[in-house]
């Protein structure tokens, strides 16, 4: 079961849909990594999705990372953040790629949760560092910084010193205590 | 309070008013700084007696950026950071964040150099499963076979500190090969430990296996099934101890794994991959004690027939750095040597993305790469397994006693700066 196979299962049951499916790096001298992301929008993810992991063909069973990027600065990027699933099918031993384009001022997708439950630490993570939603997620909470921290560290725009948040932290004293 | 009719005189315990109403419970702050988390994290545990109905996980105290931090390292440098990420095994971070950033630069390694990182990977799967299996033992009160283990580890730190200068912190690899080439003794010093390390082993099984206090602590505790296992994303020795069948090594090898590594034929290293049934801490110690021989093996094979030739890709590909000798002595390697390390000039990479893993002891560990065509990556995002099956503790701690929250912990071995990043 090759990637192409998953394609044409995909493109066979979505025909109103773009994936455009493409390598995800293609190098100056004409070759490419087997490895094969698709375009999904993000209204139609779960629908994907779900399909992807239960139809006999696929059957990506494992979701085995969500990152986010911030591809502000990326050469010939249309959209601001892409949200990519990396999935994997332990009985076919193929992978795939799902990346989900949003852009701002409400950076906005469907939470998996529903389709692996493995998600949601991985979704809160990618909240965490970029401020990208994810509906219908159980727990949306911030994971690594605390609540109430001010910005998106991973976003292209904040700087990698930071913007002053460790100068501005409350001191605590053995009075105000 | 309120009266009670009279009734014939049973014993019925009640509850007085108003403590029906939270059943009884109380909550137990755990961590962030205590001896049986090992590192610095916390949670916030309901306990109905001992326990535990509600456990909730706070992490995000050792968040320190590495990812961010990678976006403005070039793709030799960040390879220091790496190797905190996992500190217990670090040279495996190392070779598998060169694993992908080769995928990106479309490198094939000299025989030599995958013949070397295969024996530090495997090195590296024998420490981190040595501090794992004595740790969990330690939790329960066994603080012998953690002595046994530690012992080992020591003569591991010393193998890397022999062929990379540091015991902690190697950063042995480069883009394309590595920092140096081993010292010519190097072999003979690995196949003497190869030689010890097994009557360790065998010590801290015959304190363990059969240890009546050890088997029950550990047996059905923590289970968790295999289809839930993939479902939460688990891999590596957790994974298989729930009984699934999946080893990077052998599903999508790479190194010397794979057959055909030194391009004259020969086939990947031979060694089997421990399953288990079981799914519970028990399993988990017993897939790790098993992987620990499996890697000695593989040492085994590989140490006498290092092949010989260069550690590097060759520096006309304008990404492996040329040996000290030829930049001293020739034009050409002066100037390959500049155009990499310059601060105006550096990697050339192609505009695209990919991702590399590979089987680390905790799981797949995998880098995700993008890049720009700029020297430094415009993101690096790591898979990090820990933070992974971390994400599951709750589910499996449900149920149990407060007791057993440190088997399980100690079973998982979360890192904690795996974990945070």
């Amino acid at each position: 079961m090759s990637v192409e196979q998953v394609i044409d299962a995909l493109r066979g049951r979505f025909a109103d849909l773009d994936f455009s499916p493409q390598p995800l790096l293609v190098r100056p001298d004409g070759t490419a990594t087997e490895q094969m992301w698709v375009r999904v929008p993000p209204e139609r993810l779960v629908e994907v999705m779900t399909f992807l992991k239960e139809n006999e063909e696929t059957l990506f069973d494992q979701l085995v990372d969500v990152t986010a990027i911030d591809y502000l600065n990326f050469p010939g990027a249309e959209d601001r953040y892409g949200v990519i699933y990396s999935l994997l099918s332990l009985v076919h031993g193929h992978r795939l790629w799902v990346k989900c384009f949003v852009n701002d001022p409400d950076p906005e997708v469907p939470s998996v949760t529903g389709v692996w439950v493995g998600a949601n630490w991985l979704e809160r993570e990618v909240y965490d560092m970029f401020g990208i939603r994810f509906q219908g997620h159980p727990d949306l909470r911030r994971i690594l910084t605390w609540e109430g921290f001010p910005a998106w560290p991973l976003r292209k725009d904040y700087p990698l010193r930071g913007q002053g948040e460790r100068e501005q932290y409350e001191v605590v004293t053995r009075e105000s205590a | 309070m309120a009266v009670l009719p009279p009734q014939p005189s049973t014993l019925v315990p009640e509850d007085l008013a108003g403590d029906g109403a939270t059943g009884d419970l109380w909550t137990l702050n755990f961590g962030p700084q205590h001896p049986a988390t090992h590192t610095t994290l916390r949670m916030v545990m309901e306990l109905d007696g001992e326990t535990v109905v509600a456990c909730t996980p706070h992490i995000g105290y050792l968040h320190s950026g590495f990812e961010k931090l990678g976006e403005h390292l070039d793709y030799n440098q960040y390879v220091t950071v790496t190797e905190r990420i996992n500190y217990v095994s670090p040279i495996a971070n190392n070779i598998t964040f060169h694993h992908a950033c080769e995928r990106l630069f479309n490198l094939t390694l000299t025989p030599r150099c995958q013949a070397i990182r295969t024996i530090c990977a495997e090195l590296a799967r024998i420490q981190d499963h040595l501090l794992c299996v004595g740790a969990a033992a330690l939790d329960l009160g066994a603080m012998t076979a953690f002595l046994f283990g530690f012992n080992e580890r020591e003569a591991i730190y010393d193998l890397i500190e022999e062929i990379s200068g540091s015991r902690f912190h190697p950063s042995f690899t480069r883009v394309g090969g590595l920092m140096q080439d081993m010292p010519p003794e190097w072999p003979a010093h690995v196949k003497a430990f190869c030689k010890k390390l097994p009557a360790a082993l065998d010590d801290v099984e015959a304190l363990l296996n059969r240890n009546r206090i050890f088997i029950e602590r550990t047996k059905g505790i923590g289970y968790l099934s295999a289809e839930d296992a993939i479902a939460w994303g688990w891999t590596g020795p957790l994974a298989r101890a729930s009984g699934v069948r999946r080893d990077l090594r052998k599903d999508e090898p790479y190194l010397c794994y794979a057959d055909n590594w030194d391009g004259k034929g020969s086939s990947g290293v031979d060694f089997k991959v421990p399953i288990s049934r079981g799914g519970d801490c028990l399993a988990r110690y017993l897939v790790r004690l098993e992987e620990m021989r499996q890697s000695l093996h593989i040492i085994e094979q590989l140490v006498d027939n290092i092949p010989a030739g260069p550690i590097n890709v060759l520096p006309e590909g304008k990404v492996g750095l040329p040996n000290k000798r030829e930049v001293y002595f020739s034009i050409e390697g002066l100037i390959h040597h500049f155009e990499l390390i310059m601060t105006n000039r550096g990697f050339t990479p192609p505009v695209g993305e990919v991702y590399g893993a590979t089987e680390t002891s905790n799981g797949e560990q995998g880098y995700y790469l993008a890049s720009d065509g700029d020297k430094t990556p415009y993101r690096i995002r790591v898979r990090p397994p820990s933070f992974i099956h971390y994400s599951t503790f709750e589910k499996l701690v449900v149920g149990h006693q407060i007791s057993d929250v440190v088997a399980i912990l100690g079973s998982l071995n979360i890192i904690a700066a795996e974990l945070d990043r």
